[in-house]
């Protein structure tokens, strides 16, 4: 394997653990802002519990990405920062606006009102930013052409980008639901256990436009949703995973499901980047040609490795602390045995 | 307005809103620990409270910090895209470093701010620690690509202006890299430890022997004096190196046109470009050539031995950099008043409390006067002698609408960062509710 292809393995790796860690927060907003039932003000307030130790070390996947894309692929970074400036602005509203809101809704009056207010900005913000998210991934996968003159607004918005931008929200409410399935207990448990089975449902619509669009929109995705050699077995892999998440959420198996909901979405990101190699920016900048001299991309993987050694142990640490003794067991340990 | 200015000014004012942030972040999460520690020791129920109402604020802080810096990483592209194409693969090493001290603050600031009832004493003041050592290290990455930009090595430009020879150690300590991660260090000691202890020193002015803000004042003065007596040391260790480095810029700061020995020192003045001369400044004989070089003899290259296309502004680059000067010299003067009072065992009389309430925002002035020294001082390049401003812009256009868009966002983030930590300490009560058992946490 080649650095430049090695490199691009740990930027996509970074993303799917952005999705699958920082994606679930965004999707806690959304659940924020459709608490519904007699358990509302329990339902944000577990929302709020679950996020608050840990959104600031999971936003940090996305910074990475942004660095170890101008370190290691500066052309790349460049094309995409001028063609998609509308929708990355508004992703960065979205992002800070998110942030900002949640903390002062923490620091803020406990009063409803107060509470209320702050709640509306940071669940709106968080719908935003996964919509823009996904949209520039659509956008970026659909490949437009960037003419140096017509970059700019207009081009990246079509009805991929924004098909994707409502599938990456809905990934994001399916993960958080599973999740929050398995910090709550009793009935507010079956709250999140039923939003992550009604999440699920949307995400296959969504998954079903997608496809439906890509054939006329994204060839490179449409071709990789259809006929590369790793079509059948990440098919084959992801409606696994799919499946049981299902049953598992049915049977009230809520370690399971998570587990399963997060390969799910980790395969479907795997899968976005397998149908755009060799392309990193289509039509033209390949994960090759946009690469920056081996001389940087090199020691940058050797201080990726030593940074993996310090990071991965400090995230450990920071779930044992915060979500239990076995933060990330499939199993659901029985109550009564 | 042109896309450029735009563009120039939303960088600017991003920054400019960022750079508080950041400097908070490096310097507070100490004064937190600080806190914490002496109350591990002491068991001194003020300090206690000092380290939770104190960790508060870093919460909100950290988080307007986070959010506001993902801005600048994004507007790096955004904004300067052929910069970034040029220079990413030659300063991403420091970026990609200056990543995972984040991500330790982050996992450490969320272990710290939620686990002081689930993470142990140990573990809780070490997660701590991590966050304050971790934060400096996260400045003194950042500003090694400053450097770089400022003085840049660790390539070479082939006949297409691609670089080529990247050698990314090289480039990550280009000359003159220690002064400036030394001077961005300290002022951000200085500037955070001046502005908590000002705001300590307003209330202790109205609550007189209130022992949580006499607790606040000692911490957040005794790190900020400290640093604002070293920074004057770490001035002059920069001025020499910039003589070396980057003589049009010391020329500008100093409004120096004419080549000379013996050049003097001019306190205040207005340099005009046109008339190539700087009027109504107090010259100190031979001042500049003695910091500069250490040699009252010493020649020092005015603006006039370079090309008026390399010249910033020079006019904005001295002003700037009288104000940082003038500030940092009075901070230095407050920090020597405040160490003798300590020195003598007396606690600071309202005489002194309302100098320090004074200068309370003078470290952060000089801060801002600085970056824009240096910044400035760069003009008309990004990369210093390789790459101009001009063309490192984005072709995009419209850039006035993000400007104003952003503007708005800071304005209405930095009245509610201002509403919300004026809650946090305006109303601590003299003694905090005794009690022996570990504390109650709400957030």
């Amino acid at each position: 394997m080649s650095a430049p292809d090695l490199l691009g393995g740990v930027i996509l790796a970074a993303l799917v653990l952005y999705a699958l860690l920082g994606g679930a927060d965004f999707g806690g907003g959304i659940w924020d802002l459709l608490a519904s039932g007699p358990r509302v003000k329990e339902q944000r307030a577990l929302i709020e519990r679950a996020i608050g130790p840990i959104w600031e070390a999971n936003h940090v996947w996305l910074i990475l990405v942004v660095v170890l894309l101008f370190t290691g692929f500066p052309a790349a970074f460049a094309r995409i920062s001028i063609a998609l400036f509308t929708p990355l602005v508004l992703l960065l509203v979205g992002i800070v606006l998110r942030g900002a809101a949640f903390t002062f809704r923490t620091y803020d009056y406990p009063e409803d009102v107060v509470q209320r207010r702050w709640g509306v900005l940071f669940s709106g913000a968080s719908i935003l930013a996964p919509l823009m998210l996904g949209a520039v991934v659509g956008a970026l996968a659909a490949g437009w052409r960037a003419g140096s003159s017509g970059a700019g607004a207009g081009h990246w918005l079509s009805a991929f980008s924004a098909a994707t931008g409502v599938f990456a929200a809905a990934l994001f409410a399916y993960l958080a639901a599973t999740y929050l399935a398995v910090e709550a207990e009793g009935s507010l448990r079956d709250d999140f256990r039923r939003r992550a089975i009604g999440a699920g449902v949307a995400v296959f619509v969504c998954a079903a436009l997608v496809a439906a669009i890509s054939a006329r929109e994204a060839p490179l995705v449409f071709e990789g949703l259809t006929r590369r050699p790793f079509t059948l077995p990440l098919h084959l892999a992801t409606g696994a995973a799919a499946v049981i998440a299902f049953v598992a959420l049915a049977k009230k198996r809520v370690r399971a499901a998570r587990t399963a909901a997060a390969l799910q979405v980790a395969l479907i990101v795997v899968g976005w980047g397998a149908s755009q190699y060799p392309y990193l920016v289509p039509p033209d900048l390949t994960v090759r040609s946009a690469a920056g001299p081996r001389a940087t991309l090199v020691p940058l993987l050797w201080a990726l490795g030593a940074g993996a050694l310090l990071l991965f142990p400090a995230l450990h640490l920071l779930f044992r602390i915060f979500k239990g003794e076995r933060p990330f067991a499939i199993v659901d340990r029985p109550r009564t045995r | 307005m042109n896309d450029l200015l735009a563009a120039r000014a939303l960088f600017g004012v991003s920054l400019v809103f960022h750079i508080v942030f950041a400097a908070v972040g490096v310097s507070m999460p100490l004064f937190m620990v600080l806190a914490e520690w002496r109350w591990r020791r002491t068991g001194d129920p003020v300090h206690l409270d000092l380290a939770r109402r104190w960790a508060k604020g870093v919460a909100i802080l950290f988080a307007v910090g986070a959010v506001s810096g993902t801005v600048i990483s994004f507007e790096l592209g955004l904004l300067w895209p052929r910069f970034m194409a040029f220079a990413g693969p030659i300063i991403g090493m420091p970026f990609s470093l200056e990543g995972f001290a984040f991500f330790a603050e982050a996992i450490f600031l969320g272990i710290y701010l939620y686990g002081w009832n689930r993470a142990g004493p140990r573990l809780h003041l070490a997660a701590g620690v991590a966050v304050a050592v971790s934060g400096a290290v996260s400045a003194f990455f950042v500003t090694l690509a400053n450097a770089w930009m400022n003085a840049p090595a660790g390539f070479r430009v082939d006949f297409a202006g691609n670089p080529v020879e990247v050698g990314p150690f090289t480039a990550m300590f280009p000359p003159g890299w220690a002064h400036e991660v030394v001077h961005v260090l300290l002022s951000s000691y200085a500037a955070t430890g001046f502005a908590v202890a000002g705001i300590h020193a307003v209330l202790l002015l109205r609550h007189p022997d209130h022992a949580f803000h006499r607790a606040a004042l000692r911490i957040a003065f005794g790190v900020g004096a400290v640093a604002a007596l070293l920074q004057p040391v770490s001035g002059d260790f920069s001025a020499r190196q910039i003589a070396q480095t980057q003589p049009v810029k010391l020329a500008a700061l100093e409004g120096q046109f004419r080549t000379e020995r013996g050049a003097p020192l001019r306190i205040g003045g207005l340099p005009d470009a046109e008339r190539e001369e700087t009027r109504w400044a107090l010259e100190v004989p031979a001042g500049l050539s003695l910091l500069a070089f250490h040699d009252p003899h010493a020649e020092v290259r005015g603006l006039g031995a370079f090309p008026r296309e390399v010249w910033p502004n020079t006019r904005l680059v001295h002003l700037a950099f009288q104000v940082m000067v003038g500030l940092g010299s009075i901070m230095a003067v407050v920090a020597i008043a405040w160490i003798v009072q300590r020195a003598r065992r007396r606690e600071p009389g309202p005489r002194l409390l309302r100098t320090i309430a004074l200068a309370g925002p003078a470290g952060f002035l000089a801060l801002e006067a600085g970056w824009l020294v240096t910044e400035w001082g760069r003009q008309p390049y990004t990369i210093w002698g390789t790459m101009r401003t001009a063309d490192a812009v984005t072709p995009v256009t419209g850039l006035a609408a993000p400007l104003v868009a952003f503007l708005l966002l800071y304005v209405f983030l930095g009245a509610m960062v201002i509403l919300l930590l004026r809650r946090q300490i305006a109303h601590v009560p003299s003694a905090p509710e005794p009690s022996g058992a570990p504390p109650e946490v709400t957030r």
